[in-house]
């Protein structure tokens, strides 16, 4: 059976958990947004955002860990007006965030546009390496497909750790959870609701920018237009199939990648008179069906979409 | 003032939202280890005066020093650092988040990469015995009761080391056992040097805790004095500014039967009982009041009785005839009129103006449209004449219904329902939140109503409304309904025993209960 030895092969695993990557980062971050209250649907074009702005700074000279730090910071930047909107200013956040995506990603392109004039092939770059573990990634199959990837794809498994653990088990993780349920609650506890939800959408931005960057810098090794694709609305939804929990949002991202990478190879196996697009359709009928059964009980945070005003009656 | 050391002095504190002056140049004074209770009609300015005193607003003028300390108070972690509490009318508290929580929130830096969860225990347990406020600190706030969730209120304010502690309207969701045990916590709070700043317009209440009196009025101090000095009668007067009357019930034989409920149950989509084998009858020339701590079966009776939702079970007649078809548009037509619970989201449309609100249940009737057109005239002319006649102050028929205080808005869905003469009013709630003299005016309308021959479901949680305006009283308690008593006949502890539960047959299992 051709199905069933392709989840025997290494190169399944590793990719499922190379296309997982953008996927992790961009769903903790926007998990962080909304577990402090704010939907931010700026994600898409944050991504193309961070997808671009890396490409670049690589293509003029600069590090890979430095165009990290640069999607980062252009993450934050978005995060911000995103914030300004959204939580000083209260308003709508889908109207908000639909227009930091279409924002951001018209000025990346407008900007690679404008740096590039006349480019018809994409430039290419020198992405990321593989980064095997010593040791570890001799161990057959799973330590070959774990142990042998970006390092950016290191950084996405640690920073779900890492996420899980400010959440639960610091007093600025507790802020946060607070104030996504109740930020009048925080409020009279004497922190700073606007600050906080603020650092929240922007520390979130950052990471879904990073996430672009994995594109570019890592997978590939040049920025074409339309490359995430939709996949910063997947992340959206991976948020309420993972209830709002960090360990969830790794498993659902390891899980829609896996689905994504299982209709790569069923597509390029079967000789079948199924329509390829039907296997592109796959993933996402498989992140509906999830939805359904997952959101029911999902208990999203109370005050998510509820702008805070300070000292109004 | 009483004699005691000062340890809150407020002066000359003024507050305005635009043209409207919340608190006009207030001072007062409160010494250490007394109850000072801060009264007054709604919209007399009390939360905004406590809230400077907090820090959410500032002050725009005048100052305010704690034991002995200026207090600029521009945020609450001012105020908090300075040894101020504050138990908010609505609770600050995250449902989804545990009890201890709750409480440690804001208490470490944020610098802080792990959090002291066996200390903050330990002081959390040595607090909760000092003050008898027993409380399990991993339960989550959303399955504690309403009295458990202000006790964790109070700990929150006592953790941060409160010496000063603002309490606003503890008692509106409290039943009065839950309330004894509150006003227990409170002197023994006193009793080991806490102040205490306590705010109600139950007067009841304030008579049996206070030391001293402040009373407010359109945002200004207009009386205070030590409890000695104070009778109900005076207090109420400097509230409302005159001295005003209860409403008279005028005995009555009542008359036909308007609504028959027997052996009425629903269930919702899971399968849990909401309201279990209800039967009730309402006659003609009769209020009935039904009290009951919100949340046992209340809205749905209300909603069955709006033809919102359908009983499982059971026979419902309006004026003897069987419903069978539950309609919101066909109880209208069948002369129900509801004062809805949640007057902004189910009795008015905010953004609609006072004269679309007024012809909200009317408007296709020939009166106000013809083909489908609306007699713009004729709606003004309508809305002007109930402005008049119920008194709907500051509204003009384009006002917009959002911009009214709470009892205007009340009285333009009293002025929309009552204009009907409906056989059957179904009030719920209908003055909750509104001061003395909006309260009053509601309770005449419907003793107006009751002398036409119309008959009167009141639902409600304050007991010496339905002790004065109810001519039997039934209780409710998690979907079970008690026999109607003669309001001569049953007191107040009597009703506040029932509401607990006491009586009722326990329910039969988990799920039959329903605690909303």
């Amino acid at each position: 059976m051709e199905f069933f030895e392709m989840f025997l092969a290494v190169g399944f695993w590793s990719a499922t958990i190379r296309m997982a990557t953008p996927l992790i980062f961009g769903t903790l971050g926007e998990l962080i947004c909304e577990r402090a209250g704010i939907l931010n649907l700026g994600i898409e074009g944050i991504m193309t955002t961070g997808a671009m702005v890396a490409w670049m700074w690589v293509y003029q000279g600069g590090g890979l860990w430095e165009a990290v730090f640069v999607a980062a910071f252009f993450g934050m930047l978005f995060g911000y007006l995103h914030s300004i909107f959204s939580v000083y200013m209260g308003l709508s956040q889908h109207v908000t965030g639909i227009g930091i995506t279409l924002l951001s990603t018209s000025l990346s392109y407008y900007a690679f546009r404008m740096l590039l004039p006349g480019v018809t092939t994409p430039p290419k770059i020198t992405p990321f390496e593989e980064w095997p573990v010593p040791l570890l990634s001799d161990i057959p199959v799973i330590g070959e497909a774990l142990f042998n990837q970006s390092p950016l794809t290191y950084v996405a498994f640690l920073s779900v750790l890492a996420v899980a653990y400010i959440l639960y088990r610091t007093p600025l993780g507790l802020a946060v959870r607070m104030v996504g349920e109740n930020p009048m609650a925080v409020e009279v506890q004497g922190i700073d609701v606007y600050k906080l939800r603020t650092g929240a959408v922007m520390v979130g931005s950052a990471f879904m920018a990073v996430g672009g960057a994995f594109f570019t810098i890592s997978v590939f090794d040049a920025f074409y237009f339309d490359m995430i694709n939709g996949r910063g609305w997947i992340c959206v939804a991976l948020v309420i199939f993972a209830s709002w929990k960090p360990s969830k949002a790794l498993f659902g991202a390891l899980l829609f990648a896996a689905f994504d990478a299982i209709q790569i190879r069923v597509q390029q196996a079967s000789v079948s008179f199924i329509p390829y697009q039907f296997y592109l359709m796959m993933p996402y009928i498989f992140s509906i069906l999830a939805l359904i059964i997952m959101s029911r009980k999902a208990a999203y945070p109370k005050a998510l979409l509820v702008p805070f005003r300070r000292g109004q009656r | 003032m009483s004699q005691a050391e000062t340890v809150l002095r407020v002066e000359q504190i003024t507050k305005k939202f635009g043209d409207l002056v919340a608190n006009d140049a207030i001072s007062f004074s409160l010494g250490k280890g007394k109850v000072l209770s801060l009264l007054g009609e709604n919209g007399a300015g009390k939360t905004t005066l406590m809230n400077i005193i907090f820090g959410h607003y500032t002050a725009d003028g005048g100052h305010i020093e704690v034991f002995g300390k200026q207090l600029d108070a521009r945020s609450p972690a001012e105020a908090i650092g300075l040894g101020v509490g504050m138990v908010h009318q609505h609770f600050t508290l995250g449902d989804n988040l545990t009890v201890l929580e709750n409480i440690i929130l804001g208490t470490e830096s944020f610098r802080s990469h792990r959090q002291d969860i066996k200390g903050a225990l330990a002081k959390l347990d040595q607090l909760s015995e000092e003050f008898g406020l027993a409380i399990n600190p991993n339960a989550l706030v959303k399955d504690l009761t309403v009295g458990e969730k202000q006790r964790v209120e109070i700990l929150k304010a006592l953790f941060r080391g409160a010496r000063i502690l603002i309490l606003d309207e503890p008692t509106a969701v409290l039943t009065p056992q839950e309330s004894e045990q509150l006003f227990d916590t409170l002197r023994d709070m006193v009793s080991r040097g806490l102040s205490v700043i306590f705010i109600s317009h139950k007067l009841n209440e304030v008579m049996s805790i206070a030391d001293d009196i402040a009373v407010l009025r359109h945002g200004k101090l207009v009386a205070a004095f030590p409890i000695e000095d104070a009778s109900k009668e005076l207090i109420a007067e400097k509230m409302v500014g005159e001295a005003i009357d209860p409403p008279k019930r005028e005995p009555l034989a009542i008359g036909a039967t308007v609504l028959g409920l027997s052996d009425i149950s629903v269930q919702d989509e899971e399968g849990v009982s909401l309201l279990k084998n209800v039967s009730l009858d309402v006659h003609r020339h009769e209020i009935i009041g039904m009290a009951g701590v919100s949340g046992n079966g209340q809205k749905p009776l209300s909603d069955l009785i709006s033809g919102t939702l359908s009983p499982q079970n059971g026979t419902f007649t309006l004026a003897g005839e069987k419903i069978e078809k539950f309609d919101p548009h066909l109880m209208v037509e069948k002369g129900v009129g509801r004062v809805p619970e949640d007057r902004h989201h189910e009795g008015v449309v905010g953004d609609f103006s006072v004269e679309e609100n007024l012809v909200l249940e009317n408007y296709r009737s020939p009166q106000f449209s013809t083909r489908g057109w609306l007699k713009a005239s004729a709606i003004k002319e309508h809305a002007n004449k109930l402005i008049r006649m119920f008194d709907i102050r500051g509204a003009a028929p384009e006002t917009t219904v959002r911009g009214l205080s709470g009892g205007n808005m009340q009285k333009v869905i009293l002025a929309r329902i009552l204009e009907n003469e409906p056989d059957l009013i179904l009030a719920n709630q209908p003055t909750r939140g509104l001061d003395v003299g909006a309260a009053t005016f509601v309770h005449e309308q419907l003793l107006k109503a009751r002398s036409r021959g119309a008959g009167i479901l009141l639902i409600s949680e304050d007991l010496e409304e339905l002790m004065a305006v109810s001519d039997r009283i039934v209780v409710m308690y998690h979907g079970q309904l008690s026999n109607p008593m003669q309001v001569e006949d049953v007191s107040v502890q009597q009703l506040g025993l029932l509401m607990s539960g006491e009586g009722f047959a326990s329910p039969e299992s988990e799920e039959s209960a329903h605690v909303a």
